[in-house]
């Protein structure tokens, strides 16, 4: 088999070259955990309702007992609820979601908050936005014919400026 | 079959590719306009969705299936110097992939089927529609059986001979093909149809989605390789050189076949059903793919520069400008290179483990897919048909210059709508939608980018129907063409001998099992151990 030196050389700069990507990405992986959401756990869609979890009293922001902030969310066709939520800047929050109906995703542009969100499985990520502002949190994944209106917003306020769980905890009790 | 009857056979694959993409760009262009939302009369979410749903099915399966098969038959006689084998068999297989298409079409056009070219259950589509798509997939594989047997009779026929590349790469794809349809297969005949014939009452998504991902990124080989058997076998003829490697050509495909297949979950990085480490190793494995494509693009334009060298130009960049650029092969070939690499680039970001959440889902993907499939695959179908019309037809091209023309014009069309469609995914742009109604101002931004895209999409339109215009003129009026012999490249150094492995395919589908079993056993498996919900079917 005849290899020509030239062509020789490129094989080991097209190795190192994808070597490098491939170690950079596990490197990264296992030191740091930075993992795209993967959170392998069911739950009965049909049900939501009547569940612990993401019944209508209990979605919203929450502080959790070891102070870090959970917002529990459910997709249905066409809608994140609840449709506003405010969240501290500089502030690990992570998001739990689960879909009553069909495919949906959730996905905050700039951030890399972004998830799908299947039937039968409940979606988790947890993430930090440096930046307060108002951001709209979209659905890109097709969901049906009203999938173009399928937003909610998300209101990210300077840490210093959070005024604690108590008032979002009410924001999120009215959707 | 005689080779009259074979090259008809040929064209008729061809037409019902070029009328599936024909069609679709149509689709396409009202589909920009729509999005854009500045005629606000054409403004229907239903509508949308079934020009889309059926835009994705004609380009993605209708035009590469048929494509790929009219080119696989003329590629295994020519190559092989062999009829056909069992022309009744191809000739079966022909009908049920057009019959499949058909009954497809009909609830797509409808709006019956607006479910996207991805199924995405639980939204359910009208029956006919699964059934359409299965039977288009059975009837590739009678075309895939067929060159698989062409391939074993030659070699038996003639033993310790080496392949000629083309049908080597040619069946690298057939059985890549059989080995990718399996997971949708599997998804069709054990959970939608039984669901859209009413026997199960409930679909399980995570399932569906894994058994889809299994086809969904080695597809995209399926399509790309008759375009690298372009790259390898026509364009070093065309622009007057040689194959700068036959053997490592061989190693691409192989390559291309054995790690595009254990990858698909790419697709799948932000899903919750699969966990982070099976999500790490088919990144791994996107990674490894991405080293036939270096060393195919290594080749091509090593062969070219061999040719350029030959025709008299030199200095470091003096060949690129001795090229021939008015034949349509060496054009298409450097105008999809272009595209291959901006691609190429774009897709190592999606295949970013965990970068690729900036961009899941967004319009960067379409932009994405736009340029590597309608921009380097479709690019080389192109110069394809023009390379074999007239060996096809007995005419000779209508018109020097009007193929070159509809290159670059389809070129600078996709340079036009995919420039945008990156710049509105990083904006954040869901790939989906068919309006922008968000209250918010973030989307003032998408505006012109979305205006552009639509100057784009007119000049695609206008350069695909310039092509059918080519291909028909020359078939209906063309002057007669005497030089009906294809040209394979010949290598810069001669075959002399080749190891087993690189002229078979035993060692690979053994290596293939072994990996899909690594990649899929477990996430597969899990469905049916966890307890899991599924959900019924839902209208759209």
């Amino acid at each position: 088999m005849h290899i020509n030196p030239l062509e020789r050389k490129w094989v080991y700069v097209s190795l190192g070259m994808v070597g490098l990507f491939v170690a950079s990405i596990v490197l990264t992986a296992i030191t740091e955990g930075v993992h795209p959401p993967s959170n392998v756990e069911t739950v009965d869609s049909a049900s939501l309702h009547l569940g612990d979890e993401f019944a209508e009293d209990k979605l919203g922001v929450r502080q959790q007992p070891d102070g870090s902030l959970r917002v529990t969310l459910v997709a249905a066709r066409y809608g994140f609820y609840p449709n506003h939520i405010e969240i501290p800047a500089d502030t690990p929050v992570t998001f739990r979601m689960a879909s009553v109906d069909v495919l949906h995703a959730a996905h905050i542009p700039m951030t890399n908050m972004s998830t799908m969100v299947v039937p039968g499985y409940v979606s988790q990520i947890t993430t930090t936005f440096p930046k307060p502002g108002d951001y709209p949190m979209l659905c890109n994944e097709y969901c049906g014919l009203g999938h173009d209106h399928m937003w909610s917003k998300v209101t990210v306020v300077a840490k210093e400026e959070w005024h604690g769980v108590a008032a979002a905890e009410q924001q999120g009790s009215k959707p | 079959m005689s080779d009259q009857e074979a090259r008809r056979f040929v064209i008729d694959h061809f037409w019902v590719a070029f009328a599936a993409f024909a069609l679709a760009c149509v689709l396409g262009v009202y589909q920009v306009l729509e999005r854009s939302g500045i005629i606000p009369a054409i403004q229907s979410p239903a509508v949308y969705f079934a020009s889309v749903s059926t835009h994705g099915v004609l380009m993605a399966y209708v035009l590469t299936t048929f494509f790929i098969m009219g080119f696989g038959y003329y590629v295994a006689t020519t190559s092989l110097k062999m009829p056909i084998w069992n022309k009744p068999l191809a000739k079966t297989g022909y009908w049920i992939a057009l019959g499949g298409t058909v009954m497809a079409a009909i609830p797509l056009l409808l709006g019956k089927a607006s479910v996207l070219y991805t199924f995405y259950p639980p939204v359910q589509a009208n029956v006919l529609f699964y059934l359409g798509a299965t039977l288009l997939v059975v009837g590739s594989w009678f075309w895939a059986g067929i060159m698989l047997v062409m391939l074993h009779q030659w070699k038996v026929a003639h033993p310790g001979e080496t392949v000629p590349l083309p049908m080597y790469a040619n069946a690298a794809n057939a059985i890549l093909w059989l080995w990718t349809s399996v997971g949708v297969a599997l998804e069709m005949l054990f959970q939608l149809l039984p669901w859209a014939l009413g026997l199960m009452d409930t679909i399980d998504v995570g399932l569906a989605r894994t058994l889809f991902a299994w086809t969904l990124h080695p597809i995209v080989y399926f399509w790309l390789i008759p375009a690298y058997i372009a790259f390898y076998v026509f364009v070093p003829a065309a622009a007057g050189g040689k194959l700068f490697s036959d053997e490592l050509a061989r190693v691409s495909f192989i390559m291309i076949m054995v790690f595009g297949l254990p990858i698909g979950f790419h697709h799948l990085y932000v899903d919750p059903e699969q966990a982070a480490g099976w999500k790490l190793a088919h990144g791994i494995g996107t990674f490894a793919v991405a080293i036939p494509t270096l060393l195919t693009g290594f080749t091509v334009i090593a062969s070219l520069e061999v040719a350029g060298r030959k025709r008299g130009g030199h200095g470091l960049f003096g060949w690129i400008g001795a090229l021939p650029w008015r034949n349509p092969m060496v054009l298409a070939a450097i105008l999809s290179l272009l595209m291959l690499m901006l691609g190429g680039f774009g897709g190592m970001i999606n295949a970013s483990y965990a970068m690729n959440t900036m961009v899941h889902n967004t319009a960067w993907v379409p932009g994405h897919f736009h340029l590597i499939f309608a921009g380097t695959v479709i690019t080389m179908y192109f110069a394809i048909a023009y390379y074999l019309w007239p060996k096809l037809t007995g005419k000779q091209l209508c018109s020097a210059s009007l193929p070159t023309l509809q290159l670059w014009s389809w070129f600078i069309g996709m340079a036009i709508l995919t420039t945008p469609w990156h710049v509105l995914g990083l904006l954040g742009q869901p790939r989906r939608i068919s309006d922008v109604t968000y209250n918010t101002l973030l989307t003032l931004a998408w505006d012109p980018y979305e205006l552009a895209m639509i100057l784009g999409g007119c000049v695609l339109l206008a350069s695909a129907l310039l092509f059918v215009y080519i291909l028909f003129q020359t078939q209906t009026k063309g002057a007669e063409e005497p030089d009906r012999a294809v040209a394979y490249a010949e290598p810069l150094h001669p075959v002399v001998k080749l190891p087993a492995m690189l002229n078979g395919f035993g060692l690979w589908n053994r290596v293939i099992l072994v990996l899909m079993i690594v990649s899929f056993a477990v996430p597969i498996g899990q469905f049916f151990f966890m307890d899991s919900f599924s959900p019924s079917a839902w209208g759209y």
